[in-house]
């Protein structure tokens, strides 16, 4: 039955046929007869990366398959939600390797955007943890491939939004913690410098990320609020909280009730916030320690915040340059300081070393803001991408609705290699995207795409 | 630990109970045709509540099998949910008769067969609750699913009966009406968001209303009152309806 769709973005919107499963005997006797079709998970990409007239939903093939709780690891269907994920481990002192800003995507999901999150410059991307999956093929098969099982299937995969094939069981190793708190330090930044400045020097944290205000010109161009962490140890909490280490947060939530009108986001709002949220913090440097909840998943606390952004939409842009590149940076900063297209929530990281076929992190500086849809957004962003790619960097296909498909080919290096085994796999091409499409990933020729 | 027996446990509705059961400290007993297909469903009970689960055999298709099925349990459900039905295809139904003695074999034959056999066990020791998922759709038969809705109508009289006799025994049996529920049955119906529940909802119905004792219950409230007004519409007018 065809149904309104949208990822996180909520733009584009389209109608779908969605279909969902809970046996693997089923789907996998669908797939030969099906037509062009994505895998989608919780939908919380951002863009149209697993929009398509047909999709397969996974959140119903969401068993936990098993759970090796001396070593940790866990094995389980790719539907699976890691806040769910969640509930199971960190009783028994485990957690995610890696984890993104929500605890609302599926397992699956983290395998097909590859995610990374504020240990990126220590523990890389979640696949780097993954010890073997189970892919359903367009035309039926299921295959395991891993680090060194069908090594070029894995690797397409990792970060390959879905183009292999239906991610159906995966098996990966967690992080051992003592408790479920995190020791957290904030240390604010005068500027871009000082923030630069300030990521070197803690480079030794597992977890490090920035709140950055995007609008701020002048001498407090680029003010920042770094945000540290480390997995707290039994002997860094209150004797409240020793009570019981392991304990899971109490589930909080409001919900944001309906679409705000387009027009409360402006700039003169955002500086407001931006300055609320800066001067929040009245000492240069706090310390506490706070459960992994606020410290990982703020926004989680807030359902369907992206209302907040209106009915038409938001895009959030998330690039990468390489370190030296620092220029760069800047001058993208200037550019959406002069443009006004500071959002509430511009994270800037700096990521790790990392090698992989399709990947989006490289190391250097990545910053994500979400801004929303409205008339010459698209073209502004369009000027962003030529300075990101003039400086060597490239942007994130799971939040992206909108580059263009020569930005994607001159950012990822590797992309020939990557679609010759898409076409092994998915020969015919019958799992493909909206963004697949526009990406002309899966409706051109390989012999054009080497030439161009 | 009381013990709780799910039959029809691959449905999404199943699974939804089969969770909350767990979670609230139960064993449970999964009973489907396919019974090895359950056993992501088992490793994920024990996984994620601890709960032990076992799984069994059982075809609603074959009478002839329940009375084994039933013995072979052990030990004895406390509490015996059944869960599988089968919508069928209307349209088939009326000149299939293979598909259309299916939804009544499903629905109706299958489950009095299995259900005769766990009443005259519970009502042998006084113990026991059964809980039935039957539907809405038995209410009034319509054009559009009167194959189906007549299995469930006569599995509704059924259940009102059993709820009648095992008074007597001290054995309490539920029926749930659940109306329009998001599964897989359901996949391909245009489905009125407000008026449609999601299996988790099921689920907590059916654990709260054998709680609390009840003896027919809605998933969602409002759906007595939509099924009051269908059934309260002349003959001569609702022939001449579309529904």
């Amino acid at each position: 039955m065809k149904k309104e769709i949208a990822n996180w973005g909520n733009y584009p919107v389209m109608q779908s046929d969605e279909r969902n499963f809970t046996q693997l005997e089923d789907i996998r006797q669908f797939l030969p007869q099906a037509g062009p079709f994505i895998p989608r998970g919780n939908g919380r990409c951002y863009g149209d990366a697993s929009l398509a007239g047909t999709t397969i939903n996974t959140t119903r093939f969401d068993k936990i398959l098993s759970f090796d709780t001396s070593n940790g690891i866990l094995e389980c269907q790719s539907g699976i939600t890691l806040d769910q994920v969640l509930e199971v481990i960190v009783p028994k002192g485990w957690f995610l390797p890696v984890t993104p800003g929500t605890k609302f995507i599926t397992i699956g999901g983290a395998v097909a955007s590859d995610v990374h999150g504020k240990n990126h410059h220590v523990d890389g991307c979640f696949s780097h943890h993954v010890e073997e999956m189970d892919l359903l093929l367009a035309d039926g098969a299921l295959i395991t491939c891993g680090p060194s099982l069908h090594t070029d299937l894995f690797e397409a995969t990792c970060g390959g939004m879905g183009l292999t094939g239906l991610i159906t069981r995966v098996r990966f190793r967690l992080k051992k913690v003592e408790t479920s708190y995190i020791r957290q330090k904030q240390v604010k930044a005068a500027n871009l410098e000082e923030i630069i400045s300030l990521f070197e020097k803690y480079k030794d944290y597992t977890y490090s990320v920035a709140w950055i205000d995007c609008l701020k010109k002048g001498k407090g161009f680029g003010r920042s609020i770094l945000i540290l962490g480390e997995h707290a140890t039994i002997s860094d909490l209150s004797p409240k909280q020793k009570d019981q280490p392991l304990q899971l947060p109490k589930k909080k939530q409001i919900t944001f009730p309906f679409n705000l009108p387009s027009w409360i986001l402006n700039s003169f709002t955002v500086k407001a916030f931006n300055f609320l949220y800066y001067g929040k913090n009245f000492k240069k440097e706090i310390n506490n320690t706070v459960s992994y909840e606020p410290f990982f998943y703020p926004l989680d606390a807030i359902l369907h915040w992206n209302r907040g952004y209106g009915k038409k939409g938001f895009i959030q842009y998330q690039f990468v340059v390489p370190m030296e590149a620092k220029q760069g940076l800047i001058e993208i900063l200037q550019r959406i300081s002069d443009k006004g297209l500071g959002s509430f929530l511009a994270v800037l990281k700096v990521f790790g070393k990392q090698e992989s076929l399709i990947g989006f992190p490289m190391e250097g500086y990545t910053l994500a803001l979400d801004i929303p849809v409205r008339k010459g957004l698209f073209e502004t962003l369009d000027e962003l991408d030529r300075i990101v790619l003039q400086y060597g960097g490239r942007l994130y296909m799971s939040k992206d609705a909108r580059m263009k498909p020569e930005v994607l080919r001159a950012g990822y290096q590797h992309l020939p290699q990557f679609l010759s085994i898409v076409r092994k796999y998915n020969p015919d091409g019958k799992i493909r995207s909206v963004q697949s499409d526009r990406l002309t990933l899966t409706n051109i020729k390989l012999e054009k795409l080497q030439n161009t | 630990m009381p013990t709780v027996l799910i039959l029809g446990a691959s449905s999404d509705m199943a699974i939804a109970i089969a969770r909350k059961y767990a979670g609230a400290g139960y064993t449970i007993q999964l009973a489907a045709r396919n019974a090895e297909r359950l056993q992501p469903l088992r490793s994920d009970l024990s996984i994620r509540h601890n709960a032990p689960a076992t799984l069994h055999e059982f075809d609603a298709e074959k009478p002839t099998t329940h009375e084994a099925f039933w013995t072979s349990l052990n030990p004895r459900p406390d509490i015996t949910i059944c869960v599988f039905g089968y919508l069928g295809e209307q349209k088939k139904a009326e000149t299939d008769w293979q598909e259309c003695a299916r939804t009544i074999q499903v629905n109706y034959t299958g489950a009095v067969s299995i259900l005769n056999i766990v009443a005259n066990a519970y009502a042998s020791t006084g113990t026991g609750t059964i809980a039935a998922i039957s539907s809405v759709a038995g209410e009034r038969g319509r054009q559009s699913n009167y194959i189906y809705g007549s299995a469930k109508a006569g599995f509704t009289a059924y259940l009102s009966g059993l709820r009648n006799r095992l008074f007597h025994q001290k054995v309490h049996v539920v029926s749930i009406q659940p109306g329009f529920v998001y599964t897989k049955m359901t996949e391909n119906m245009p489905l009125p968001g407000l008026l449609t529940a999601h299996p988790a909802d099921v689920a907590n119905t059916v654990y709260k209303a054998i709680d609390k004792k009840k003896n027919v219950v809605y998933v969602k409230w409002f759906w007595r009152w939509i099924m009051l007004i269908i059934k309260s519409i002349p003959e001569p007018i609702f022939k001449k309806l579309k529904m």
